[in-house]
């Protein structure tokens, strides 16, 4: 009895079921669907218009965008592409600088964090670590340019002193340094301090995914456990903490106002970070000439935006095809 | 104790509100004769709308004085200027995107043409200088307020070749001071500015060792460069035997230099900013003699007057094709260049008023704007 009664009443749920899930099936992938395409859209969108913006100034033959724009100079060796290839130099020796000094650093954390700190403290350093992400840029330029410089800029003289043979510590003909230390490694530094919580939050994920039992057997064959780092997580998460640098070195290249705030800017290809009035970044070359630019202007610095949108597209195509070349250690499988 | 408290704040809250609610009420009556009876002018009662304007930042503090001053007489404007910078503000004004530009710079051949096509008629648009401001050229060294220098000293300076505080050249012109040995640390503007532009015009023509045009964009190589006179003038406080420049307003407890003008040293004075305003001729090109665009004489010789300043203009139409955007336009421009507008923008802004008799040709020239 009681089985004829519950049949059809089971049979009708189970149809209503299957047609709800249906429905939410459709619903959510239309969904998912529609905000896949918006992104390539957007991505479409930026790239149509810094193409679009950017043209008069690519294709000015006439000179007329040095008439017309005060800060592209020809005679003095400034026209846009000059100019350009500056900032491109600028932009990515000050991210490379960041990137040299917070990978060490961020792997170091990950590791402390994922492998060697007690369970309580490492939730909480993470969380710290997460806090220093969210922290804007501008706050971080105003305390580089207000706190940290001033500290920094005897160590550079100290630098320059007896480390000047390297030519990137090389002091200005006169044997002193920038007196104000608004050099390209002040921006470095506190780059790879805005860099750091990204790379370690990433690498930490990693790390943490390597499996338990190749841990527990490099372990079990003898190993310190400095050696089981080694051998265990470091082949694991290769891929992981050069997917993770890669994202580092994009927040890196496209900074604006801590560079901004930071650096006495110059054009030049010097390799000197301790003297002031040799680099700039491309976004905070953009941010300091749009306030007064006039239209031929700002085509010329959307065309800067877009050998910047280039160079940011190469970094994580290379990220990519890194990541994929190791797919089978990556830490996502 | 807890509901007591929360009923006793009600209780004042309420009461407050009433009162306040008396207060506007009681307000509201006496003002329109009030007013009324304070300004004659007729239409001063039918003002209303709102003007929007757009151009350089250097105006921006001024301008919110202004903005203030003018919306008290006449509550129903609304007054909106963006400070975009001034090439900005002019595209937006001959783009017919804003009534009246804000602008450090004149205007070229070609925005004269697009502002006869942008206006109505075909009479273009004028120049008012309406903010004039003094820039000082500042610098940091412990117990020296004031020094003297040519305009040759100077430029040497700012290209790199003298070094150090007690060069030879400084000493000279200021006997007297006792001038340390300190390296100068040179400070310039890293963007594009007016005051980069009127800086380097003045070294461009009263100086014979510059070597460069005036540009709004830094052309000596040498130095720290700061985004902003904000930071510019942090980087100075912060560097000992730093020399910078920036608007006299922002030089603060800062060492100030007085430029040599013909056989004496002038400091930087609302007087003397104006007063080398009046004794400039008008630009070539200028757009008829209603158009009050300067070519600032920076070799003047004339006693007291201070050739370092930047004079930022508004841009308007002589003629309008809506009346009331004209009557707003002017009657907003007029209160700008009145005894009173310039005081406002003096206090707020540290800018120099414009001298009685210019302030007189300027409002001669508003009455003249037309309407279609």
């Amino acid at each position: 009895m009681t089985t004829t009664q519950d049949a059809p009443a089971s049979a009708g749920s189970t149809d209503l079921t299957a047609r709800q899930e249906q429905a939410a099936n459709t619903i959510f992938r239309g969904l998912s669907t529609t905000a896949a395409l918006l992104i390539l859209i957007t991505l479409a969108a930026v790239a149509t218009f810094l193409l679009a913006e950017a043209w008069p100034a690519l294709t000015d033959a006439s000179g007329e965008l040095a008439a017309k724009v005060s800060w592209i100079k020809p005679d003095d060796g400034e026209s846009l592409i000059q100019i350009a290839g500056f900032l491109i130099y600028g932009t990515v020796l000050i991210s490379a600088m960041a990137l040299l000094i917070a990978t060490p650093l961020s792997i170091g954390i990950a590791l402390f964090i994922s492998h060697y700190a007690p369970r309580r403290l490492a939730s909480g350093l993470g969380y710290l670590i997460d806090l220093l992400a969210a922290i804007p840029s501008v706050v971080y330029g105003l305390w580089g340019a207000i706190v940290l410089i001033p500290v920094l800029q005897p160590f550079y003289q100290w630098l320059a002193d007896y480390l000047g043979w390297i030519p990137l510590f090389a002091p200005a003909e006169d044997g002193t340094v920038s007196a104000t230390g608004r050099v390209a490694l002040s921006a470095s530094i506190v780059l790879a301090i805005m860099v750091i919580p990204i790379i370690t939050a990433v690498t930490r994920e990693v790390f943490l995914q390597t499996p338990k039992l190749h841990e527990e057997a490099a372990l079990a064959m003898g190993a310190t456990r400095w050696e089981m780092v080694r051998m265990a997580v470091f082949p694991f998460g290769r891929s992981g903490m050069i997917g993770a640098t890669m994202l580092g070195l994009g927040r890196a290249l496209g900074e604006t106002m801590a560079v901004f705030m930071i650096l006495s800017s110059g054009l030049t290809y010097s390799l000197q970070i301790l003297n002031a009035a040799n680099h700039n970044t491309i976004a905070s070359y953009i941010a300091s000439q749009f306030p007064e630019a006039n239209s031929q202007g700002v085509s010329a610095l959307i065309a800067l935006g877009l050998a910047l949108f280039v160079i940011t597209l190469l970094v994580n195509m290379l990220a990519r095809w890194i990541v994929s070349r190791r797919a089978e250690f990556s830490g996502a499988n | 104790m807890k509901i007591a408290t929360r009923t006793g704040a009600v209780a004042a809250a309420a009461v407050l509100s009433i009162a306040l609610a008396a207060c506007s009420a009681s307000n509201e009556d006496p003002t329109p004769s009030d007013t009324s009876s304070e300004t004659p002018t007729e239409d001063a009662m039918e003002l209303s709308g709102t003007l929007n304007g757009a151009g350089a930042s250097s105006q921006e503090s001024a301008m919110e004085a202004w903005r203030a001053g003018f919306q008290s007489t006449y509550a129903d404007v609304t007054v909106n200027y963006d400070p975009v910078g001034s090439g900005g503000g002019r595209t937006q004004f001959l783009d017919g995107a804003t009534s009246f530009a804000g602008s450090d710079s004149l205007m070229d051949a070609e925005e004269y043409e697009l502002a006869v096509a942008r206006c109505d008629g075909d009479s273009g648009a004028v120049h008012l200088p309406m903010y004039i401001s003094p820039i000082a050229v500042i610098f940091n060294l412990e117990g020296v307020d004031s020094i003297n220098m040519d305009a040759d000293t100077i430029a040497a300076i700012f290209n790199g070749e003298i070094t150090s505080w007690d060069d030879a050249a400084i000493a000279s012109q200021n006997e007297g001071v006792s001038l340390p040995s300190t390296a100068i640390t040179i400070v310039h503007r890293a963007d594009e500015s007016g005051t980069t532009k009127n800086f380097t015009d003045y070294l461009a023509k009263a100086s014979s060792n510059w070597g460069h045009d005036a540009s709004g964009d830094w052309a000596g190589a040498a130095g720290e460069s700061g985004n902003g006179t904000s930071a510019l003038v942090q980087i100075v406080q912060d560097t000992d035997g730093a020399i910078g420049y920036a608007d006299a307003s922002r030089a603060g407890d800062l060492g100030t230099v007085a430029l040599k003008v013909g056989e004496e040293y002038v400091p930087f004075s609302a007087e003397a900013a104006a007063a080398v305003v009046d004794a400039s001729p008008l630009a070539e090109g200028a757009n008829g003699e209603n158009d009050l665009a300067y070519e600032l004489d920076r070799t003047t010789t004339a006693s007291g007057a201070y050739p370092l300043v930047l004079v930022s203009y508004h841009i308007l139409c002589q003629q309008y094709d809506d009346e009331a955007e004209r009557d707003l336009v002017t009657s907003f421009l007029k209160y700008v260049a009145s005894a009173e507008g310039q005081e406002q923008a003096a206090s707020a802004a540290g800018s120099s008023p414009i001298s009685a008799g210019l302030s007189s040709q300027i409002t001669a020239i508003l009455d003249e704007i037309a309407a279609a």
